[in-house]
């Protein structure tokens, strides 16, 4: 599904990923942890277009995608969500979800200040699109407020319905647990297994171990900007280098 | 609306004369909130676009002999495509520096209506612009340019509100909160940015082809820097992001200079206050602001009715 080989990220003289390659399978919830520093959401804005790397390669279902701008991922199903979520926020809950339909709708500037009858069905379809996303991560209710005034937990679910509106095949989350209480973390752990039901690959970063171990199939470990090991959550829960790199060496 | 059939019972030429201005200054002001409010992005020259569409305009009827109703379209044509040209770099500073290249823009331009003699006359001015007709109808005097004008301001408004609320309005203010959410949704941001930039400069051209064939006698002194600062005011008194908005910024800060006539030389002080008393008691600009007073007023008379 998502192949990356030798991503290389210098800043300055600072080298925050040195040579990560890995490869995530179609249908998986992959989780990439790591200590802090670790190079773990430089690499997620790498992969979606956000920085362009030094050197490396990112193929998306078998086709090169490098250094492509985040709107023609999006148009390639990909999409991700940040850490510090960025909503739209002086927008509606219902309207943030109805921009995440925009890769699945076409209606020009023009025809759409004319309001032409075909963008009128179009907004129709939209209007339900986005209705339905807001039903699957159960904030339906919340439709007509403003989504700057939303509490964390809720933005946090509408950042992942509005990335769900476009469709994507893949979905990148930075860090989706981080600010969540225990409460609303069991409910993400529960949307998430219930996105990847849908057939949409899923990675996240993320420090929440519990989260992780519960709900990935494969975990990869980034330690200062390098792959540190790479396999299923008791693979690497029993690996000496993983444990090392948390708690420290004897040394 | 209403308020648009109504006006002929002032009969006095005057009023409908400033009438005329209050609907192309909302034509402008709309053009730059679509900009400003919508897309987030800042613009210190659109003074020059409405200059070029009324010289253009000018222009072509007079030393061409062109007919009015093709002259409108080919300016706001060139207009747009200029607009388009020029937007595409400029588009990528943000903030401060984009400030500062639309004012370097619109002080170009302005410099180019006074020293191009040959085409529009340099500081004394074009005239002779014919006016606008249509069936039989020359609109030459107040009372129709009225109707001429607000017909198109109408429209432009029914326009700007159909885009505001569709998928493209939304996608302007998604780059508006957050660009790089926005990009990540699939919106190019780049393009839309350049169009609605091209789109707002169409609009002004618009207006200022109107503008020309109202008044039939144009100067650059009308399309300078201080005409820019003055729409971004009626932009913001009227309010960010909403287009009856920039119809209430519009209408004040044309009528209240003519209101405080009275006051002699003390105008311009009493203008400023009021201005800065109203951005300090309505940030919201006047469309959210009335409504919150209203609301304000409401609440008291409760209290004071259960005392």
């Amino acid at each position: 599904m998502l192949e990356v080989s030798g991503i290389t990220q210098v800043f300055g003289g600072v080298t925050a990923l040195d040579d990560v390659s890995f490869a995530i399978a179609k249908g998986d919830i992959t989780g990439v942890i790591g200590p802090n520093g670790a190079g773990k959401t430089t690499l997620f804005n790498i992969i979606s277009g956000i920085y362009r790397q030094s050197a490396g390669t990112v193929l998306l279902e078998g086709k090169d995608v490098t250094g492509l701008a985040p709107e023609r991922l999006a148009r390639l199903a990909m999409v991700r969500t940040f850490q510090n979520i960025e909503l739209f926020g002086g927008m509606t809950v219902l309207e943030n979800v109805m921009v995440g339909m925009h890769t699945n709708s076409s209606s020009g500037l023009l025809a759409c200040a004319l309001k032409m009858p075909w963008c009128i069905s179009e907004e129709r379809r939209i209007r339900g699109g986005a209705g339905k996303w807001l039903e699957f991560t159960g904030i339906a209710d919340l439709a007509d407020h403003t989504a700057g005034s939303l509490p964390f937990g809720k933005g946090r679910l509408l950042e992942i319905a509005r990335a769900l509106a476009v469709e994507p095949r893949i979905i990148l989350m930075d860090e989706p647990a981080a600010g969540l209480n225990s409460q609303e973390t069991l409910g993400l752990a529960q949307l998430i297994k219930r996105i990847r039901d849908l057939g949409i690959t899923v990675v996240l970063v993320e420090h929440d171990m519990e989260l992780v171990m519960d709900i990935c199939d494969r975990i990869i470990v980034l330690n200062l900007g390098r792959k540190l090991a790479e396999g299923t959550p008791r693979e690497i829960q029993e690996s000496p280098e993983v444990i090392a790199a948390y708690l420290g060496d004897d040394e | 609306m209403l308020v648009i059939v109504a006006p002929p019972l002032f009969k006095g030429g005057y009023l409908m004369n400033v009438l005329v201005f209050v609907g192309i200054n909302t034509m402008l002001a709309i053009a730059l909130n679509l900009l400003l409010g919508y897309a987030g992005q800042i613009s210190l020259g659109h003074a020059g676009f409405f200059g070029l569409g009324a010289y253009l305009s000018g222009i072509l009827t007079t030393t061409y002999g062109l007919n009015p109703w093709a002259a409108m379209p080919a300016a706001a044509g060139v207009v747009g495509c200029l607009a388009g040209l020029i937007g595409f770099p400029i588009l990528k500073l943000k903030g401060h520096y984009l400030a500062m290249a639309t004012l370097g823009l619109g002080i170009i331009i302005y410099i180019v209506f006074n020293e191009t003699v040959e085409f529009t006359g340099g500081p004394s001015g074009l005239s002779g612009i014919p006016n606008l007709q249509l069936a039989g109808i020359t609109f030459d005097s107040d009372v129709k340019n009225y109707y001429l004008i607000w017909g198109v301001t109408l429209a432009v408004m029914l326009f700007s509100l159909n885009l505001a609320n569709s998928r493209v309005g939304r996608a302007l203010r998604a780059v508006h909160d957050s660009e790089v959410a926005a990009q990540v949704l699939g919106v190019n941001s780049r393009i839309l940015k350049v169009q609605i930039f091209a789109l707002s400069a169409v609009i002004s051209s618009l207006a200022g082809s109107l503008y020309a064939h109202t008044m039939t006698f144009i100067s650059p002194a009308s399309f300078g820097f201080n005409f820019s600062i003055e729409l971004l005011t009626m932009v913001v008194i009227g309010g960010l992001g909403s287009v009856f908005g920039s119809f209430l910024g519009a209408a004040l800060l044309t009528l209240l200079p003519e209101f405080l006539r009275g006051a002699n030389d003390y105008d311009i002080i009493i203008y400023g206050a009021l201005l800065v008393v109203m951005v300090m008691f309505m940030p919201g600009g006047l469309v959210r602001g009335i409504p919150a007073l209203f609301r304000k007023i409401a609440a008291r008379k409760g209290e004071t009715g259960h005392a």
